[in-house]
């Protein structure tokens, strides 16, 4: 068959506007397909920050208070083992000279060396174990909080040998059997082999509450908010008075500051 | 034609097809039951639309799909809602939107899971971490 320019030139314009169609048929073809949305009630920030104020904590809390630790436990199953190699962490309690080795003067006052100071895992801005990850099972979201996803956790454990303020916990037998205080339904336990941590309460920003550990001090020590807002409860507790972060030479950009 | 110690070598090949066989010939005429996952649950029955987020022949085949999209969904993008094509929002949670209605993991889940050989600590896993519904058995 003979064919002239004139027609292989139409017939090329109707094969580009069909194809040129393709891209409004996607649009109408997605209007009706599922969207997946955040929840309107949700909390949101730039970056998550929690300023612990050990003073109040120590002046205003009845003495052996564990208000905070017991809040989390229960709000995500943490399990209790029993031993300290396979104790599960993710807010505890711990000695100031392993909260902030190299800062002490040797001089403290006898009641900072020995009163307990409260340590999670402190969100960082340049996380170690997000980059040794081989999974990216450990990561940043955008708000700052660094997040676990335990469906792709090998258990590898580099993320552990990775954080420099041991935030992070291995679950070397099925935790189900260790989990001492009643068993929240709505949020699920570990399994064997992943590792676990602090999430910064996400699930409960999702639901357009606080975390449990801030919620339940009834002397106010910690405060919880956006670090990039000034009007922000924890921006208000670090404008006021001195503030450290846990080993700031790492260069880790904490985002749980201290005041003492 | 001889065959050397004959006797024995066709006892013994009797005696291993039997055996290799042994599945077959048991199980002859013996059909396992099709697995009837139950709907009769408090929630459902108070349902008027009888709807899950998708039509019931694609939540047959599509579920697992469905769950895995939902999981880096929720985990990795942090959106947990799901606006379904019909307009109604769900949470993305399996522990606490699935089994609200669904609340009969035995009777619903494992029917088709056992049936199909997905044996509890093997795949799905999913009830590993995730708390199932108490169940009145």
């Amino acid at each position: 068959m003979e064919t002239s320019r004139r027609t292989f030139l139409k017939l090329g314009g109707v094969c580009a506007l069909g194809l040129g169609s393709l891209g409004v048929l996607d649009g109408f073809a997605k209007a009706a397909q599922p969207k997946y949305v955040a929840n309107p009630q949700a909390l949101s920030a730039k970056r998550w920050a929690m300023a612990i104020d050990m003073k109040k904590c120590w002046e205003k809390g009845a003495s052996g208070c564990k208000d905070c630790l017991l809040a989390c436990h229960s709000t995500h199953n943490v399990p209790d083992i029993g031993t300290r190699k396979e104790e599960i962490k993710w807010i505890w309690e711990e000695k100031y000279e392993n909260v902030f080795p190299g800062q002490e003067s040797g001089m403290e006052p006898e009641a900072i060396r020995e009163k307990p100071f409260i340590v999670l895992c402190n969100h960082c801005k340049n996380a170690p174990c997000t980059r040794v990850c081989p999974t990216q099972a450990t990561f940043k979201r955008a708000d700052g909080i660094t997040m676990m996803d335990y469906h792709r956790c090998i258990g590898c454990r580099y993320c552990m040998a990775g954080c420099p303020y041991g935030a992070r916990s291995f679950n070397f037998r099925d935790p189900r059997g260790y989990i001492k205080t009643e068993l929240n339904p709505s949020f699920p336990t570990r399994d064997r082999g992943v590792v676990e941590k602090c999430n910064f309460c996400d699930e409960r920003l999702a639901a357009g509450k606080i975390p449990a550990c801030v919620e339940a001090c009834k002397c106010k020590a910690l405060s919880f908010g956006d670090l990039e807002d000034p009007d922000s409860d924890v921006r208000k507790a670090l404008a006021s008075t001195f503030s450290i972060r846990r080993k700031p030479e790492l260069g880790t950009e904490p985002g749980v500051y201290y005041i003492i | 034609m001889k065959i050397y110690d004959g006797k024995y070598i066709l006892v013994g090949l009797v005696i291993f097809i039997a055996l290799a066989t042994f599945p077959v010939w048991v199980n002859h005429g013996r059909a396992v039951p099709p697995p009837e996952p139950k709907l009769d649950t408090p929630v459902i029955k108070q349902m008027i639309h009888k709807q899950c987020v998708l039509p019931k022949e694609e939540m047959i085949t599509e579920h697992m799909k469905l769950l895995n999209i939902w999981r880096t969904q929720v985990v990795r993008d942090g959106k947990r809602m799901y606006v379904a094509s019909d307009g109604k929002t769900y949470e993305m949670s399996l522990q606490n939107e699935c089994v609200r209605c669904h609340s009969n993991k035995s009777q619903f889940c494992d029917q088709c899971h056992n049936y199909a050989g997905l044996q509890q600590g093997t795949t799905p896993y999913c009830w590993n971490c995730h708390i199932a519904p108490k169940e009145n058995k």
